[in-house]
């Protein structure tokens, strides 16, 4: 080899450049690394080994107005399990499935919870019983990843009693999280799903929390305290509601289990509801954490529609109840006084053009005033009323008087009444030309093309109450709003409260449920109120009553609607028993009356 | 010898804190939080210093004639047990699915490979030493290819291609201080760029053309240049044909031949987590024995393959910094020591241990920020191992009884 000493330098030189060469390459790269990208690495080491563990917030509790609980948080385990695939989950689960008696349903569920959250802890069971808990704490260290969590759990300690308004709670789902109104969720969060709880989950539900696990790479809790401050979760403020629990229970005990239908009372001059109920109901309690498919299925399947809400879902031509909406817009036009009889007297129907409209008193009612008319409920004053106004300022009232509006109580689930827009309704319905004048007739006594909520005439007859404020219904406690929808003078008012209040006396389509109390001065307590029937093509007719006491001063107005219930003086017990109670008078008991 | 020898203390210091360095941070690595076996490893490897310690001091009482005397036998006995691992080998660590260490039963010996990387060194530089001139054809490559290609191609059996990347490095490099001109290192290496840049037609086409030229230019003997692109063209050319007729299966196998631990998600991981240790650590390092990302077994074998991630993170960039330019001390000494050895045969030893520390150190330091393949060679005096602590003890020992014998008297180099 050439081995002179010069060549020796010169490959000795040339070496030490490629060695030095070699250091500032690599001492360059450990610059960019540890010194330029420092912070990038260090988030993904704490990344790494930091689990968050999410701490779910309680629920906001919910009061009646006297201070009674009415929706709670009970504590509750829940246990979930953290995994870096769905092998490794699928895996877990089944050593885990015989001890927390987990079936094919409850792996798939949480197999899909996993999909839809990786990061998260998978909640395997919401709510595991002691034993289960117990018996996981004990084999703590064969499943290093699994979770056992104190959550609360959403609790209604009146059940069925109050779900028509209260709603229920349950874990947000996919079409939810795409929602931009729960843009700040995270899938596995709980939301209200009806009711009180989704109206008004932006105040219900509490900020969650998070607490940091140091972890090893095997997912092994390593140390007890947090290497970063825990984020308590904060609860939600609580919500107080108008609701008196005490006439809610009254009000769902009258329905019991056979009848079917609903009932509002609502404060008049405010518009706070103090019981909204619908019959039959089911259990929130069942739908927390998950709605179990056997009782979604019985429910689902049972033909009084539990699920439906009587008050604020279902519509139902209104009848005669409507009755006092046609004597407003005729008394607000100037149409009629309270002294005029109309043309034709009652013989127990009116003929009108080809067609025979009858009277629901066969015997006829004779020659009527306005008061009389309510009083007995005669349909053949109201025919008469109806054509003087014409169908198009009956139309107009109508929609003035909010027949076509929700009543804008405070539930996300509130149906829209239908009345007609216009004339131009029928036109496009039957054609033009294609109906008569008879819809006037139809529409005058609360039948045709009118289909009302019981919450919607509620809210009518607080403007009844009221000498024309109509309150918008509230249950939770917030700021009252009332308007305007008709403007009588005080003698006008004081007729239709006439003949609503003859309604309960003697010789009225009620008596038999008038009030027995006394007003402070010494007087007769009056129920003023109107029963009505709603004609059902598919079965037996739906009963109504709606009105209010104590006439003089209302506290309270009521509406019922009995599905079936053939004829309003049923209803008219219910509202007379539920006003009685919330009055704290005893309501007379009489043999029941037609009408 | 009548000259007294003067130990080059220089050298022993660089070596001693680089191992002292080592053991700390092998005892480091055993530091977490779920103990395992790798907390009790630090006290062998103490031990396993304190035996090459013991070794280096007898190599350098023995002297350099000893030594090139000694080289054919150890060369011959290190290829017989290299030869053993294809028979009775195990794997172990990074490269669990190879036979590079020594077994019986269970129980596992040593790595040959270590020791053969020493013994190659001594047999290449002794055949290199023996050529007057330096080889300017390939055929003068002879001797010493087949010295190298004997010992590479059992540890590509077995299969270790860290280690035959190191036997690779050593070979040019010793070719390049025995004098052999670039241009035929080039030619040598041409066949191996041919298959690297055959994935790109273009890359290949210009390299092809740039190869051309430095034939043409350094002028081989015909049959050489011949064979030189009939070799380039088939790797180049016919080798990807031929791979894309392999079924996937059949790729898959050639693959884990090349590179044992082509497990893409076990390997990528690795990779990824040592580079959030070392990125993690910061300028100053999380501090000696608090290293996260280790404490909580996030960094795989952290005592061996990736403990310079240890330093990374514990250390930080000054800690990189110091291990680094401690290895460049190290180098440019030995460097100096083959520049001023007494024979061509010393020279080329010292430049060849030299050499095969260096690619130790680029390859392992440069897998854990991923810019190397991942091919399980140890950082020499820091990775937890007995055989490499011994051999790398054993090259220390040779070293110094060099740069003693070495012109002038080692005290020269201190000028």
């Amino acid at each position: 080899m050439s081995f002179h000493p010069n060549d020796v330098a010169r490959r000795a030189r040339m070496s030490s450049l490629a060695l030095g060469l070699g250091f500032v390459l690599l001492v360059g790269a450990f610059f960019k690394t540890q010194v330029i990208q420092n912070k990038q690495y260090v988030m993904q080491s704490e990344e790494n080994r930091l689990r968050p563990i999410p701490l779910p917030a309680p629920r906001g509790i919910i009061y009646d107005r006297h201070g009674q609980v009415i929706a709670e948080n009970l504590p509750a385990y829940s246990v979930s399990i953290t995994a870096p695939s769905v092998d490794s989950l699928r895996s877990a689960l089944a050593q885990l499935a015989p001890t927390l008696q987990l079936g094919q349903n409850d792996i798939n569920l949480a197999i899909r919870r996993y999909r839809r959250a990786p990061t998260r802890p998978t909640v395997i069971l919401a709510d595991a019983s002691i034993d289960i808990v117990s018996v996981l704490e004990e084999h703590r260290l064969d499943f290093p990843r699994l979770i056992i969590q104190s959550v609360p759990k959403r609790y209604y300690p009146d059940g069925p009693i109050v779900a028509s308004f209260v709603g229920y709670t349950g874990e947000i789902t996919e079409s939810e999280l795409n929602d931009p109104k729960y843009t700040s969720y995270k899938p596995g969060q709980s939301v209200g799903k009806a009711g009180l709880e989704k109206q008004y989950e932006n105040i219900l539900h509490g900020r969650e929390g998070v607490r940091f696990d140091e972890v090893d790479a095997r997912g092994r809790p390593v140390r007890g305290e947090g290497p970063r401050p825990d984020l308590t979760a904060e609860g939600a403020p609580p919500l107080y509601t108008n609701i008196d629990l005490d006439l809610q229970k009254f009000t769902s005990g009258i329905f019991a289990d056979s009848l079917q239908g609903g009932a509002i009372a609502i404060d008049p001059s405010t518009g706070e509801v103090l019981a909204l109920y619908s019959a039959p109901s089911w259990d929130p309690n069942k739908f927390t954490g998950g709605i179990p498919v056997e009782y979604y299925k019985k429910l689902l399947d049972d033909k009084r529609r539990p699920l439906v809400n009587k008050v604020i879902q279902g519509r139902y031509p209104p009848g005669s109840t409507f009755k006092l909406a046609t004597s407003v817009i005729a008394l607000e036009n100037g149409l009629v006084t309270p002294k005029d009889h109309m043309p034709v007297p009652c013989t127990g129907g009116y003929q009108y053009g080809n067609r025979y409209f009858r009277c629901w008193e066969k015997k006829g009612h004779g020659s009527l005033s306005l008061e009389d008319a309510i009083k007995h409920s005669c349909d053949t004053y109201f025919y008469q009323l109806g054509l003087k106004i014409g169908l198009s300022r009956l139309i107009a009232g109508g929609i003035s008087l909010t027949m076509r509006d929700r009543s804008g109580i405070d539930l996300p689930e509130e149906n829209q009444p239908y009345w007609p827009y216009a004339t131009e309704y029928y036109d496009k319905k039957y054609g033009p030309r294609n109906w008569s004048n008879a819809e006037t007739l139809n529409l005058a006594i609360g039948q045709g093309a009118n289909s009302q909520t019981v919450v919607n005439m509620a809210k009518l007859y607080t403007a009844l109450a009221s000498g024309g404020m109509a309150s918008r219904p509230e249950i939770a406690h917030l700021v009252a709003q009332r308007k305007p929808i008709y403007k009588l003078s005080p003698d006008l008012q004081t007729t239709l409260l006439n003949g609503l209040k003859a309604v309960t006396e003697a010789g009225g389509t009620a008596a038999a449920s008038a009030l027995s109390g006394t007003t402070a001065g010494g007087e007769q307590m009056k129920l003023a109120g109107k029963t009505g029937t709603a004609q059902n093509p598919g079965g037996a007719d739906h009963g109504w009553f709606v009105g209010f006491a104590p006439a003089d001063n209302p506290k309270i107005v009521v509406a019922v609607l009995l599905e079936f219930g053939l004829h309003g003086s049923r209803a008219a017990h219910i509202a007379s028993a539920i006003i009685s109670h919330y009055l704290k008078i005893t309501p007379i008991q009489a043999t029941m009356d037609e009408g | 010898m009548s000259r007294p020898i003067v130990a080059d203390y220089r050298l022993l210091t660089a070596a001693g804190i680089l191992s002292v360095f080592g053991v700390a941070m092998v005892y480091s690595a055993g530091q977490t939080d779920t103990p395992t076996a790798v907390a009790t490893v630090y006290k062998s490897q103490i031990l396993w210093l304190l035996i090459g310690l013991g070794f280096a001091y007898g190599v350098g009482h023995s002297s350099v004639r000893f030594i090139e005397w000694v080289t054919t036998p150890l060369y011959l006995l290190s290829i017989f047990l290299l030869g053993l691992t294809l028979v009775i080998g195990k794997g172990a660590g990074t490269a669990a699915s190879t036979k590079s260490w020594l077994a019986i039963g269970s129980h596992r010996i040593g790595q040959p490979s270590e020791i053969a990387k020493v013994t190659v060194v001594l047999m290449l530089a002794k055949v290199l030493a023996n050529q007057r001139e330096a080889p300017k054809s390939l055929l003068d490559l002879w001797k010493p290819a087949v010295v190298v290609a004997i010992p590479w191609l059992i540890i590509m059996l077995q299969p270790d291609l860290g280690t035959g990347i190191v036997f690779i490095g050593i070979f040019f490099a010793m070719l390049y201080w025995a004098g052999v001109a670039w241009p035929l290192l080039i030619l040598i290496a041409s066949p191996a760029i041919s298959l690297i840049l055959s994935f790109s037609v273009g890359l290949w086409g210009a390299w092809f053309f740039i190869l051309l030229a430095l034939v043409l230019w350094y002028r081989p003997y015909l049959i050489e240049g011949i064979v030189l692109m009939v070799l380039n063209v088939t790797t180049g050319v016919i080798a990807p044909m031929m791979w894309e007729k392999l079924a996937p299966y059949q790729q898959n196998r050639l693959k884990t031949f090349i590179d044992p631990t082509a497990d893409p998600r076990a390997s990528g991981y690795h990779v990824i987590q040592s580079k959030v240790a070392i990125g993690s650590g910061g300028f100053f390092g999380k501090g000696f024995t608090m290293g996260s990302q280790k404490r909580l077994a996030f960094l795989p074998e952290q005592h061996t393959d990736f403990i310079f991630s240890v330093v990374g993170e514990e250390l930080g960039f000054l800690g990189v910094t110091v291990v680094l330019s401690l290895f460049l001390w190290l180098f440019l000494r030995i460097t100096q020591v083959a520049e001023r050895a007494n024979d061509s045969y010393s020279s080329l030893v010292a430049f060849g241990l030299m050499s095969g520390w260096f690619v130790h150190v680029l390859v392992n330091v440069g897998m854990t920020l991923n810019l190397m393949p991942i091919t399980g060679i140890p950082l020499p005096f820091f990775s937890y191992g007995g055989s490499f602590m011994l051999a790398s003890w054993l090259a220390i020992g040779i070293l110094m009884r060099i740069s003693g014998e070495g012109r002038g008297s080692a005290l020269s180099l201190y000028r």
